[in-house]
């Protein structure tokens, strides 16, 4: 029997944390979340010598174990709860050669918990760049743990490691310092209060804060009401607390480490001087932005319309190959159609969370971030607000979770409200199927229309996001303190592997995530779309033969007016009809009435909605594309897609709050319906309005 | 010279001489915001506001308001 080891990977933001998890792990990992929460909880299996399984949780990164958000919550909640069935054996602290000062913070507090501790010195390859040479047997005398020195980038070291990790056994678990000698007598009282726990976890529960949600800490929860300090007593030991390990690390350093300063080569401060240059700095933000949408249309066209095209011919080839009847129906006009609609965004989608991963393990980020806080503060947001509205390009839900680590609620708060106005990859496949439909297709100064047309939408989304901050900012009477710390790592070249795991991560959760949904609403609409309640339905072939009668119409063209009279009668445009009157003034007719309703389970649903509305009675060989051009508009003939109604449509998608999941997020990260129902409300009204003004002005 | 960090030009060094905890937040500490350690400002954003600072060897930013918390004694060069 082989036997396993549980291996925690604990350690600051950038410390390439991640990278090593890859390097361990590789493929076998999976990524899911902590229950009952959205913290992203991801663990894989590395093969150790001697036939030694390691399960390895990738813990997210924190500075310190004193937590200040649910992010951090969860290291310390894993690491105080022994009954975890993710308790770690042994823990694995990674820190970064460039700032061993500091990660070295966490590394003695995690050793105070008595868990055996490994420390990996990773970015080995830089030191050389940096003047910087370790003494590492003195080190791991000091430090009384084993120390693996990594290079993720060069591949060197994780062997070393994975050793140290199989003979985790012989690592001392004595700790570092002695906590209580801050302030002895409290200390003492603790002990004779709880002789059986270990003082510096005692210490560690008085202190959490527990802003963040209910902690059950089980076996220990009494100790929470051991407080005979003031929180301000609290925060000065602490602050002492700190010193005192700041202390013990400096001096282990003293000569464990040396720094050559007259070697560094710095990299760091020409970079510096130019991207966060006030002039420099924003022109280069705004060609990068620009440079992304320019890329993610022109270069993901060749591979959608491939993918069109294969499942046009899949459907095709499904309905004359199988036997006639319901299920082959179900396939070629239900399962295959859906499934084209979510497929066909895959490249895009990749791209664009492809560019995101680069812009954050470069390093950009914190700069557009220290760029930007001052006029986002303007607007009621914090510089930090950046990354959730940026990521909100992707999706709305992981950027509001990223809203975490801002400091001031109100800020928070307010980011968390205008996110679902920026443009996420759901809205994209509905932007890009009428775009090309309403806008042409000519190019100015070697920009096309149609990118362009989508650089705009984008804006208009940021747009309306920093105003409606601007207006909540006013609106919101919220007093809350406005902290502002953030690092700014070093510029790296992104890891291929890293990114590439990264893409196909989330590439794989959007399919697999919108995919079920959206093949269920496929499926549902396909049902409501074949069957019919009425004779006008069921007896669609003889009141058409007998309405056409007269007219010596071709075969092709009874069947078309057959099946537009049975599409029209039956449950899905009984259903649409009734909804038609609300949305007549804004261009669309009830098919695209259909396509907006059934969006509210998720936007990217309309094209998949479309192109089995379409499909349903159609038997050419068509694309959705084509499908949605040769549209009719009921009452104005011709056809259906305009520039007017494609505008309106636009807007209709860009304003309105049409994602259930994101509500669901907002509700738990705000802890109250009151925030998603306002969204909700405000964001469709607006939405009705601007697109009814827009069709009425350009009709 | 005793002043506050929001004082600080860029380039200039100082070292840490009080922070005052109620309004620091703990996590800067942590980063090694602490007495004793040298400061240095890297870069002043566009606005003047935040400031990007290198404290102890970490690269991190903070407001004015923030660093005005922060005491330190500069190191005239």
């Amino acid at each position: 029997m082989s036997k396993q080891i549980n291996v925690a990977l604990i350690g600051n933001p950038n410390t390439g944390k991640t990278s090593v998890f890859n390097a361990l792990t590789g493929l076998n990992q999976k990524v899911g979340n902590y229950p009952g929460i959205t913290v992203e909880k991801k663990q894989g299996v590395c093969k150790l010598p001697r036939g030694v399984k390691a399960h390895i949780i990738d813990l997210p990164g924190t500075y310190s174990l004193n937590a200040s958000s649910l992010d951090e919550n969860v290291v310390i909640e894993l690491l105080l709860n022994k009954n975890d069935k993710d308790f770690p054996d042994v823990a694995v602290v990674v820190s970064d050669v460039e700032n061993l000062k500091r990660n070295l913070l966490l590394f003695t507090q995690i050793k105070d918990l008595e868990i055996p501790t490994i420390l990996v010195i990773n970015m080995a390859d830089r030191m050389r760049y940096k003047g910087i040479s370790l003494d590492i047997d003195h080190l791991e005398e000091r430090l009384n743990t084993k120390v693996a020195l990594v290079s993720t980038r060069k591949k060197e070291g994780i062997d070393h490691l994975k050793n140290l990790i199989t003979n985790y056994k012989d690592i001392s678990i004595t700790p570092c310092l002695d906590t209580s000698e801050i302030d002895k007598d409290y200390f003492d009282n603790l002990r004779k209060a709880f002789p059986n726990q270990l003082i510096y976890k005692l210490w560690l529960v008085i202190t959490q804060d527990v802003n963040f949600g209910k902690i059950d800490r089980n076996e220990i929860d009494a100790i929470a009401n051991f407080k005979t300090k003031s929180k301000a007593d609290l925060k000065r030991l602490q602050q002492k607390e700190t010193i005192k390990r700041y202390q013990f690390i400096n001096d282990v350093l003293k000569n464990g480490q040396t720094i050559d300063a007259s070697q560094a080569k710095d990299l760091r401060t020409k970079l510096d001087r130019v991207l966060t240059h006030k002039v420099w700095g924003y022109l280069i933000f705004f060609i990068i932005l620009l440079t992304i949408f320019q890329a993610i249309y022109d270069w993901s066209s060749v591979p959608m319309d491939f993918i069109d095209s294969v499942f046009a011919s899949l459907s095709e080839w499904a309905k004359n190959a199988l036997p006639s009847g319901v299920f082959t129906n179900l396939l070629a006009e239900g399962i295959i159609p859906g499934l084209g609609g979510i497929v066909i965004f895959i490249p895009q989608i990749a791209f664009l969370f492809l560019f995101i991963s680069v812009l954050e393990e470069s390093g950009y980020m914190s700069r557009v971030v220290f760029l930007m806080d001052r006029i986002m503060r303007r607007f009621g947001l914090s510089g930090k607000s950046v990354v959730p509205l940026i990521s909100g390009t992707a999706c709305a839900i992981p950027a509001i979770m990223a809203t975490r680590n801002i400091e001031s609620w109100k800020e928070r708060l307010i980011t968390i409200l205008v996110t679902p106005f920026t443009t996420c990859s759901a809205r994209l496949p509905v932007y890009l199927i009428i775009i090309s439909l309403v806008i042409p297709e000519g190019r100015f100064f070697g920009l096309g229309y149609q990118a362009l047309t989508l650089m705009l939408l984008y804006l208009i989304g940021f747009g309306t996001a920093i105003i409606s901050a601007y207006i909540l900012n006013k609106i919101l009477k919220i007093k809350s303190k406005t902290f502002f710390v953030i690092e700014m790592p070093n510029y790296k070249l992104p890891l291929f592997k890293n990114v590439v795991l990264t893409v196909v991560e989330k590439t794989k959760s959007f399919v697999f995530g919108a995919g079920k949904i959206i093949l269920a609403i496929s499926i549902l609409l396909w049902g409501l779309a074949s069957y019919g309640p009425g004779p006008e339905f069921n007896d669609a072939e003889t009141i058409v033969k007998k309405e056409y009668a007269s007219q010596n119409l071709s075969e092709d063209e009874l069947q078309r007016k057959i099946s537009s009279q049975k599409l029209e009668y039956s449950f899905i445009g009984i259903t649409g009809r009734a909804i038609e009157p609300a949305i007549r003034p804004l261009g669309y007719d009830w098919k695209i009435g259909i396509a907006i309703v059934s969006s509210f389970a998720a936007r990217e649903v309309f094209v998949g909605t479309l192109a089995t509305i379409y499909s349903v009675g159609s038997d050419e060989e068509e694309t959705i594309k084509n499908r949605m051009a040769g549209e009719v508009n009921p009452i104005l003939g011709g056809p259906l897609f305009t520039f007017a109604s494609g505008v309106s449509l636009l807007l209709f998608y860009a304003f309105a709050m049409q994602c259930m999941s994101t509500l669901a997020i907002v509700k738990r990260e705000t802890n109250s319906w009151k925030w998603p129902t306002l969204q909700l409300i405000i964001m469709s009204s607006f939405a009705y309005i601007v697109a009814l003004l827009a069709f009425q002005f350009l009709k | 010279m005793q002043i506050t960090l929001a004082h600080l030009k860029r380039g200039e060094r100082g070292i840490i001489t009080d922070v005052s905890s109620i309004h620091i937040p703990l996590k800067l500490l942590e980063m090694g915001c602490l007495p004793g350690n040298f400061v240095e400002l890297v870069q002043l954003a566009p606005f003047k506001d935040p400031m990007y600072l290198n404290i102890n060897g970490t690269h991190l930013a903070i407001r004015k308001e923030t660093a005005s918390h922060i005491l330190i004694e500069k190191i005239e060069l």
